[in-house]
């Protein structure tokens, strides 16, 4: 089952459903890689609240997916975990510690505005 | 073989000799159990109790117990020994009271039988044999029941304390504030972790303070609690400050080389939550009520 991705301005959000696939992961991994290049985004949210289990597998993929996300000049943030989502994965000690993190969709989106409002900071600055 | 033959005539005999004692304790009843009330009065054991209740108490206790030797079941002193520690532990009673009646109805049946049987030692000797063993299980039994009671209360004790102890302030919009006072034992650490994790989702919390004023000793252990509290409340997307760790806690957890660096520490609530507002873009400003009265 192909995750659908939805652009939305600059911003593309991934919505992962419940029971996705390691191959599932893999995919939409190629699949908003092409699309930030394509539409030329500037932030991607992935959206996991549907998710009650995130295991070792999907945590590197997610974290190998910001990772070329960024080298294509987009943010990443991951949104939805629940509650005892992320007490599962801190006890495993997966603390997805380089990736941007947010409650929600809404959370999500002021964080990636945020980020695009200092980094003009900085440009404009220098 | 002989002592084969004995051993059977034993537990014919036995079961004779039983229903003999049996007999006899219902016969004696009355004076018995006055002797039993009269040396519990005399040793202090029934302060607290109603003259009512002593009689009402000493009449089951008595009967249940000759009971238990009749049948050699134990069902009913089970039964009645859980429900009088539910009763004793909720009245204050103690386990010395409590134990120490038996005892002494022991005491009493065991000279009464002696009583009877001063005449022929062999046959005392047998009942012994029959009254020892159902004597002893019966106490073990109230021993047992009293014990598991008090580490029933305990433990109901120890949830409530665990509940009473973490709560979840909310101070301003998004920023809520974790007091931890006491002992953080693993399970402990745990729901403190669901429940604030819980909280800064119902609250949409962004930014959480971790007050560790209260917590008298952080060891490694405890550091990898609290490393775990923030991590997994980072991944709900709240930003965490820990505060209050003492300088002799500071010191100890350099010495033994926890690294709490990827941590936000601050010295106390006060600077946590100046650097809360600090992060939530808030500016505390002291309003001049002087100036505020002149101008109205």
């Amino acid at each position: 089952m192909r995750i659908p991705i939805l652009k939305q301005g600059a911003y593309l959000i991934a919505t992962v459903q419940a029971g996705a696939t390691d191959t599932d992961f893999l995919r939409l991994r190629e699949d908003l890689l092409a699309m930030v290049g394509a539409i030329r985004a500037r932030g991607v949210i992935i959206d996991v609240t549907a998710l009650d289990v995130l295991d070792s597998f999907a945590s590197r993929s997610l974290k190998g997916l910001a990772q070329m996300v960024k080298l294509r000049g987009a943010d990443t943030v991951i949104v939805g975990i629940q509650p005892e989502v992320a007490f599962a994965m801190v006890q495993l000690g997966l603390t997805l510690p380089d990736i941007a993190t947010a409650l929600d969709l809404e959370e999500g989106l002021l964080t990636l505005r945020e980020r695009e409002c200092e980094r003009k900071g900085r440009t404009h600055g220098t | 073989m002989a002592k084969r033959n004995g051993n059977a005539q034993g537990a014919t005999g036995g079961d004779g000799l039983r229903q003999e004692l049996v007999a006899h304790l219902r016969e004696q009843r009355e004076p018995l159990r006055q002797m039993w009330v009269q040396q519990m009065t005399a040793k202090g054991l029934l302060a607290g109790l109603s003259k009512q209740e002593i009689e009402t108490e000493s009449i089951t206790i008595y009967d249940t117990c000759v009971g238990c030797l009749a049948t050699a079941q134990y069902e009913s002193a089970q039964v009645y020994a859980t429900n009088m520690a539910e009763r004793g532990v909720l009245r204050g009673m103690t386990s010395e009271q409590i134990i120490g009646g038996l005892l002494t109805l022991r005491d009493v049946y065991g000279r009464s039988l002696a009583g009877r049987y001063q005449r022929d030692l062999a046959r005392l000797s047998a009942a012994l044999d029959v009254y020892e063993p159902v004597a002893n299980k019966i106490l073990s039994i109230v021993a047992l029941a009293f014990i598991e009671e008090r580490e029933k209360v305990v433990r109901e004790q120890q949830v409530a304390i665990r509940e009473l102890s973490t709560p979840v302030l909310q101070v301003r919009d998004r920023l809520l504030i974790l007091p931890i006072v006491g002992i953080i034992d693993s399970v402990r650490a745990r729901q403190i972790t669901e429940q604030l994790l819980r909280n800064i989702r119902s609250a949409r919390a962004k930014v959480v303070v971790i007050d560790v004023t209260g917590v008298p000793n952080v060891d490694s252990r405890v550091a990898g609690h609290l490393v775990q509290t923030v991590d997994a409340a980072r991944l709900l997307g709240a930003r965490v400050i820990v505060s209050g760790i003492a300088p002799e806690i500071a010191q100890t957890l350099v010495t033994i080389g926890v690294d709490l660096t990827k941590m936000n520490t601050v010295g106390d609530l006060q600077g946590a939550l100046d650097e809360a507002d600090r992060m939530l873009g808030y500016t505390v400003v002291k309003v001049d009520s002087a100036a505020t009265a002149s101008q109205g």
